[in-house]
């Protein structure tokens, strides 16, 4: 690419009469010239090298192969140019590509470098001899670098984290109960008719939240009645109290384990989708096109996945209660001397309705836990995809705390009220 | 106007009687025409008629339902995965909606290739990197996230990160999509100055013929209604030649507007 075949020629003299200095001033001067003579060899590349020519103004020749990806362009030091500049009678720099064979971007990165150099140093750079391409890709770039502003770095400060942490949990909790209270009034308006949600929506939700997790919802809770059973079994058969184990079985699930199993579960699945679905939507800027067009995003997206999980958690418990016993019945009528009829009727003595309704209330308040905090937290969420997988875990630990927590305030609450 | 398969020197890519279709639904059909080495290859038409389609079956990402793209004589589609790949490598595309990865910061976009595919230090990629980023103007946003970009800015860090290899083939989506009229300008420079400098081949999909007549020197017209190429040859032959009702229109309405550009200019 374009190469002076004057220079070719004192260059191939140079070798030819003292190889030793040619190969001073160019290195691997031999293959370079090799190299020259026939086609270009793309296996062995010749390293680039340059020389600051000062005889008859000041020259910056180059040779050899210019090619980003061998990782060889070398740095063009600045330091050395005022000096040279000094020496050189015309205040001009003048760029001779002549000796390079095949070049990219490697060479233009380097060429940038002297423009820097030339341009700090008050040199005008001649580019008369480039290629017209190089030229102009060399114009396109600035004479400066523009230094990129360095990214602020925060000092660690236990205090300020404290403070911050504790200034935007109040902050959250004032965000949630806003978004929580719009979507009432969104539920208002839909008793009276007057809804910007869609019973598609809603039903959309209600499929992908209740049947599709049945199987889980079984699984787990059978799991749970069984463990309970065979925990209760080995204690209570010291006592020779057997019977009792209905009672524990039914109990702990009715009041506790089949409410806090199901939302937890649903706080892994339903949780974390609401969150990443509506992190995608911020991303593609989704929101913000609802927002324009005035369908409120408590409307359109809070209200239907809270309802949709208000609505099926509870049937989701219920069912849950009545997998779980099946699973304490199954491994108590294996293990212990009971009747099958003596672990019913044990159970339903034992299980009021008043724990039932604890139980299902409980779940109705999971479930808004984690329809509302997903959503909160999909909403908050960065415009990156990583945002969206940061969103969806985030949800699915509040999500899973959240029910945690919120059971052992329901426990203070039941013991302060003797149920 | 290059009638397929009759050029002296092999092209560098070519369809030969491509159909693409996406499930049941035939987008194009018995598509051939051939990309010569160095040339500036327009794929043009009007909007949904495939163009983003044809390019996506060219770099790998859509399997033709039918025929052959040859890269230098190359089956594409016969190679198997790590020639592809391999093939695939000395292509760079720009997205037409930049397609930046959204978790790294604009510097990291374009030195991720680097990092992958060559042996180069961190310096030099470092350097690499404000280079490809000055030659699009975008060297302030090294290390800004795209999230935090405009439109047209995360097209041209994507452009950017397209030039990351070198390539030899470059793919442009709607490049100037977006652009202001002096930044569009600039990338037209870059690109005809990528060709020529660094004997880039590139094929671009536009709508702005303004820029195509200026740039490009070959080119496809394809059609949505019969799903085909209804001309091949540059935009200016097609303006001046070509006959067909739909390409007239096409290229009329672009002449209003380049004459609309020449006034304000
Ligand atoms: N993933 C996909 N699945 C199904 N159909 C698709 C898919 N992508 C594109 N299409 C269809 O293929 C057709 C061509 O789409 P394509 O994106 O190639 O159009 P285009 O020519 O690039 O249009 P534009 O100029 O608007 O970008 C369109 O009708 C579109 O509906
Ligand atoms: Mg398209």
């Amino acid at each position: 690419m374009c190469r002076l075949s004057r220079d070719r020629l004192v260059r191939a003299l140079a070798g030819a009469f003292c190889g030793r200095a040619a190969s001073l001033v160019v290195q691997g001067g031999r293959s370079h010239i090799d190299g020259r003579s026939g086609t270009i060899d793309a296996t062995t590349p010749i390293a680039p090298t340059w020389r600051l020519d000062q005889t008859g103004g000041l020259v910056l020749r180059l040779s050899g192969d210019w090619i980003a990806q061998s990782g060889e362009i070398p740095a063009f030091p600045p330091a050395d140019l005022p000096a040279a500049a000094g020496n050189a009678a015309a205040g001009s720099l003048a760029l001779d590509i002549a000796g390079v064979g095949r070049w990219d971007s490697g060479l233009i990165a380097f060429l940038w470098d002297v423009k820097h150099a030339a341009a700090s140093s008050g040199l005008v750079l001649d580019t008369d001899r480039l290629p017209p391409a190089a030229r102009t890709l060399l114009g396109l770039l600035p004479d400066t670098p523009a230094e990129p502003p360095a990214p602020p770095r925060p000092r660690f400060n236990p205090f300020a984290r404290l403070g911050a942490f504790s200034l935007n949990a109040i902050a959250e909790l004032g965000v949630v109960s806003l978004l929580l209270s719009a979507a009432s009034r969104g539920a208002i308006r839909a008793l009276a008719g007057r809804a910007r949600m869609r019973p598609v929506d809603l039903l959309g939700n209600i499929r992908d939240a209740g049947p599709s997790a049945l199987a889980i919802v079984s699984v787990v809770n059978f799991l749970v009645g069984a463990i309970l059973a065979f925990v209760g079994a080995v204690q209570l058969r010291k006592f020779a109290a057997d019977i009792y184990v209905a009672d524990l079985v039914g109990l702990a699930l009715v009041r506790e384990m089949a409410a806090v199993m199901t939302a937890i579960i649903m706080a892994g699945r339903t949780g974390g989708a609401y969150a990443a679905r509506i992190a995608t939507m911020q991303g593609n800027e989704e929101i913000d096109a609802l927002t324009v067009v005035g369908i409120p995003v408590a409307d359109y997206i809070v209200l239907p996945a809270i309802l949709a999980l208000a609505f099926t958690m509870p049937l989701l418990y219920l069912y849950g209660c009545l997998v779980g016993i099946f699973g304490g019945f199954v491994v108590a009528i294996a293990m212990l001397t009971i009747t099958p009829a003596g672990f019913m009727n044990e159970t339903i003595w034992a299980v009021g309705l008043d724990q039932f309704i604890f139980g299902f209330v409980k779940s109705i308040a999971f479930a808004i836990l984690i329809g509302v905090t997903s959503c909160r937290i999909g909403l908050k969420a960065g415009r990156s995809a990583a945002d969206v997988g940061t969103a969806a875990t985030h949800a699915v630990v509040t999500g899973i705390v959240g029910v945690i927590a919120l059971d052992a305030i329901f426990a203070v609450i039941a013991n302060m009220i003797d149920l | 106007m290059t009638v397929p398969g009759q050029s002296a020197e092999p092209p560098l890519l070519a369809l030969r009687d491509v159909t693409l279709a996406f499930g049941a639904r035939i987008i194009q059909q018995a598509l051939s025409f051939d990309v010569r080495r160095g040339s500036i290859f327009a794929v043009m038409g009007g909007s949904g008629c495939g163009k983003s389609t044809v390019l996506k079956s060219m770099i790998g990402l859509l399997r033709p339902r039918a025929g052959a793209i040859l890269v230098e004589r190359e089956d594409y589609w016969a190679a198997a995965e790590s020639r592809r790949t391999d093939i695939g490598r000395r292509f760079g595309v720009l997205f037409q909606s930049g397609a930046l990865w959204s978790s790294l910061t604009v510097g990291e976009n374009v030195a991720l290739p680097m990092q992958m595919f060559t042996g180069m230090e961190d310096a030099a990629i470092r350097r690499l990197v404000r280079l490809k980023l000055a030659l699009v103007g975008m060297e302030h946003a090294l290390d800004q996230y795209p999230s935090e970009l405009s439109g047209g800015m995360r097209k041209r860090a994507g452009l950017a990160r397209a030039l990351a290899l070198d390539p030899d083939v470059l793919f442009f989506d709607e490049p100037s999509a977006g652009l202001d009229p002096i930044t569009s300008a600039r990338l037209d420079d870059l690109i005809v100055n990528l060709r020529d400098g660094l004997g880039a081949t590139i094929v671009i999909v536009s709508h702005e013929l303004p820029s195509l007549f200026a740039i490009a020197d070959d080119g496809v017209f394809l059609d949505g209604q019969t799903k085909t190429a209804i001309a091949h040859g540059s935009p200016a032959e097609m303006r001046d030649h070509c006959t067909d009702p739909q390409v007239e229109a096409f290229m009329r309405r672009e002449r209003l507007g380049a004459l609309a550009g020449q006034a304000g200019r």
